[in-house]
């Protein structure tokens, strides 16, 4: 690379598959980036045109909303063309597979493919089939990196910095990706990140991921900056994980008892959607001193432009280097 | 043998280092063949002048060993044709130095009554490659439900009995089956996995599983079959083998039978000693078996358990699946990988790493599962039928799917360095496999 030296290091990547095995400085790198387009979409003109005369799809073959419409506006602020493409279940099963849905699509020269699929691995498989760069917008129960990043600047911002720092996920770990994003991404910036479920809601040898593991939430919320509590994907869990929801959210929701064992000024955080009286009480995830829910929704935003905009530029750089 | 009786049918390979674990015979010597069966083995027909109508063929110091029985493989015919067929199968087998299959009775039609043992094995005496012996399935349909009838399946030639890849779950039907099977004194095969702790497992559980968001199969469902099973083999005298052992307790419990005195046998698959769950890497759905690779410690324990003698034999398990079934995202992707061409340059490794003598890694793969099965054949020995191939142990290769003979080419050994190559393959006398063609 003939960069200038001063250069901080940058996300040279052709993908964005995952959170794990990235740098801190990649991932600082794309956190600075999507500073300056928080502060863009802010204005009343929010439109660039970075991204004029580029194509995104986004791929999704699972429902979604937020995250669906998140990356819409993203592409659209930067002026990017950008199309949705639901794949239900049904017209999978008429028989095309993931790769001949990523091979039609492969043909239409798209410059960004936003893939979500619910089963772990199918984002990276699609990648090795396209030309394009491809972001995770959620495999399975293996990674959301865009949600990780999101919450890392909505913690960066709120508290100044990620290292040191100590984070609480608590719930359905075990069918969560965004858990699994979030404690690589906490992990490599330094800070320390706990997990509070019941153990049915555990993956096996969690705890080898680098994290601290608790059964109770009084004890795991002791003296935490913040508290990142998960949807209960009861779409996801076929037999008995707990006995009821009443029970669950006794034990497990988050409530004000709760949540008086962490720091005084400990932030709420949400990945949505939320069951209300589930995970999380319904007046806690309304308080806008503490729960900063509704700042996540805005990250989400800024982070996805700034993805757009480094991968579409990888793109260029690395198609200019392949030839 | 008086020269002047030759027949032009007599073959003599000389300059063959002979390995025969069954009669521990590891020598400089030469082996006569008189059409189809051995004639005469032993130094004294080392160099020896070539006798009149007989064909003379220098080994040129390389191994000559008893053609390879795999125990455990799944052919794909009848029904799946398109995954691979008994030639194909055949080919690869012969590639490999396999002689002798015993294959799995998950087919379609399942092989359950006399005219699919009769099927597989009249197909396969045509095609003149491996000689292929079927598995009779344990229950009717594979359903799990009802014993199917396996005194006439023994009859028709069925050497052992199995669900395949199905778990006999039900622990009445299992109970019933070795103490009815006892009654003939049959064997029964138990592919050991708990079928409910399993459920919807892609990959052993684990931290890599947890990593990659993959919902795992816990070792126990292994290791409860197998206690379970062997308590039930105890209470019924039933003889009962384990397919393909994957875990260390599995392996101990085992170890403790046996130590016992009860009838239980084992055996073990490549995969299971020669990789571990991290093949599975980024979703390489080659590296997706049914049992799923294990953590590293289980990977030693097998070896031990091959080692000390635990584990009786190893089975390729071979089990072809088309590109259709594996280009897919790794929990909708088939399980399976095919061996055939790999069981000998895999099992070689155990020598080549220092854990097996040559004796005992071949032992593995031929006298042990032979005797296992109750088969003629394994062992090189005057007056038995001549199956043997002739195998260069030290020259390496690169396994690559695309020359596989297999139908089908999902190797889990795909891209792997391997020692060992297979240079001719003879079946019953006759040249089947010529790696110089």
């Amino acid at each position: 690379m003939n960069e200038d030296e001063q250069t901080p290091p940058r996300y040279l990547r052709r993908h964005l598959l995952g959170i794990e095995g990235l740098s801190p400085e990649e991932i600082t790198s794309l956190l600075d980036r999507s500073e300056t387009y928080v502060l863009q979409n802010r204005q009343v003109n929010k439109k660039k045109s970075i991204l004029s005369g580029r194509t995104i799809i986004n791929l999704f073959f699972e429902d979604s909303t937020r995250t669906r419409t998140s990356f819409e506006l993203a592409g659209k602020r930067l002026g990017g063309d950008v199309i949705n493409m639901s794949v239900s279940t049904s017209s999978v099963k008429k028989g095309e597979t993931l790769i001949d849905t990523a091979m039609t699509l492969n043909a239409m020269h798209p410059d960004v493919l936003v893939v979500r699929h619910h089963e772990s691995g199918a984002v990276s498989l699609l990648s090795e089939k396209v030309n394009c760069a491809v972001i995770n917008g959620g495999d399975g129960a293996h990674e959301h990196p865009t949600q990780a990043l999101l919450d890392a600047l909505t913690i960066r911002r709120r508290l100044g910095r990620l290292g040191g720092l100590v984070i609480a996920i608590c719930g359905d770990i075990l069918h969560s990706r965004v858990a699994r994003s979030n404690i690589h991404l906490l992990n490599t910036m330094g800070a320390r990140v706990r997990l509070i479920a019941p153990n049915t809601l555990l993956p096996a040898e969690v705890e080898r991921l680098g994290v601290e593991v608790f059964q109770d939430m009084a004890e795991g919320l002791k003296g935490v900056d913040i508290v990142m509590m998960l949807r209960l994907q009861r779409e996801r869990m076929q037999g008995n994980f707990f006995p009821s929801i009443r029970e669950y959210f006794k034990f497990f929701g988050l409530d004000e008892a709760k949540l008086s064992n962490a720091k005084d000024n400990a932030l709420i955080m949400h990945p949505g959607p939320m069951n209300r009286g589930v995970e999380i009480d319904s007046d806690l995830a309304d308080d806008f001193g503490r729960s900063v829910i509704r700042e996540q929704v805005e990250m989400g935003v800024a982070v996805r432009m700034a993805c757009l905009e480094v991968l579409t530029a990888n793109l260029d750089a690395l198609d200019t280097r392949n030839l | 043998m008086a020269p002047s009786n030759e027949s032009p049918t007599h073959r003599l390979y000389t300059n063959a280092r002979i390995i025969d674990p069954a009669s521990g015979r590891d020598e400089l010597a030469g082996i006569l063949c008189n059409g189809e069966i051995v004639a005469d083995i032993g130094a004294h027909l080392n160099n020896g002048k070539p006798r009149a109508n007989s064909k003379l063929i220098d080994c040129q110091g390389l191994c000559l060993v008893p053609g390879l029985i795999d125990m455990r493989a799944h052919l794909g015919e009848p029904g799946e044709e398109h995954k691979e067929t008994l030639e194909t199968a055949g080919r690869s087998a012969v590639a490999g130095g396999v002689t002798t299959i015993i294959c799995l009775p998950n087919t379609q039609p399942v092989i359950d009554d006399m005219s699919g043992v009769e099927f597989v094995a009249r197909r396969a005496r045509k095609l003149g490659l491996s000689k292929v012996y079927p598995y009779g399935a344990v229950s009717k349909n594979l359903e799990g439900r009802e014993i199917a009838e396996l005194g006439m399946l023994k009859e028709a030639g069925a050497v052992a009995f199995t669900d395949g890849f199905h778990t006999i779950a039900d622990i009445q039907l299992m109970r019933r089956t070795l103490s009815y099977a006892s009654t003939f004194g049959l064997l029964i095969v138990q592919h050991p996995e708990e079928p409910n702790l399993a459920r919807d497992g892609v990959m052993n559980a684990g931290e890599t599983a947890t990593r990659l968001g993959l919902t795992g199969i816990p070792r126990e469902a292994e290791i409860i079959i197998v206690e379970r099973d062997i308590r039930l083999a105890e209470l019924t005298g039933g003889r009962l083998h384990f397919a393909h052992l994957s875990t260390s307790d599995a392996i101990d419990a085992v170890r403790q039978a046996k130590a016992r005195g009860l009838a239980i046998t084992c055996d073990t698959s490549p995969p299971y000693f020669a990789l571990n769950e991290l093949a599975i890497g980024d979703y390489r759905t080659f590296a997706k078996l049914s049992p799923p690779l294990r953590a590293e410690s289980d990977r030693q324990a097998v070896i031990e358990g091959l080692k000390d003698g635990t584990i009786d034999a190893i089975a390729s398990d071979h089990c072809p699946q088309d590109e259709e079934s594996k280009r897919l995202p790794f929990s909708e992707a088939a399980p399976g990988g095919v061996g055939l061409e790999t069981l000998l340059p895999i099992t070689l490794e155990l020598y080549h790493n220092g854990h097996l003598t040559l004796l005992q890694a071949f032992d593995l793969v031929t006298r042990r599962p032979a005797e296992l099965l109750g088969l003629e054949t394994g062992r090189l020995e005057t007056g038995r039928r001549a199956d043997f191939t002739i195998v260069d142990i030290e020259r390496g290769w690169k396994v690559e799917d695309k020359t596989l003979k297999s139908k089908s080419k999902n190797s889990p050994f795909d891209g792997r360095p391997v020692q060992g190559r297979v240079l001719k393959t003879v079946i019953d006398g006759r040249l089947v496999f010529d790696a110089t063609d």
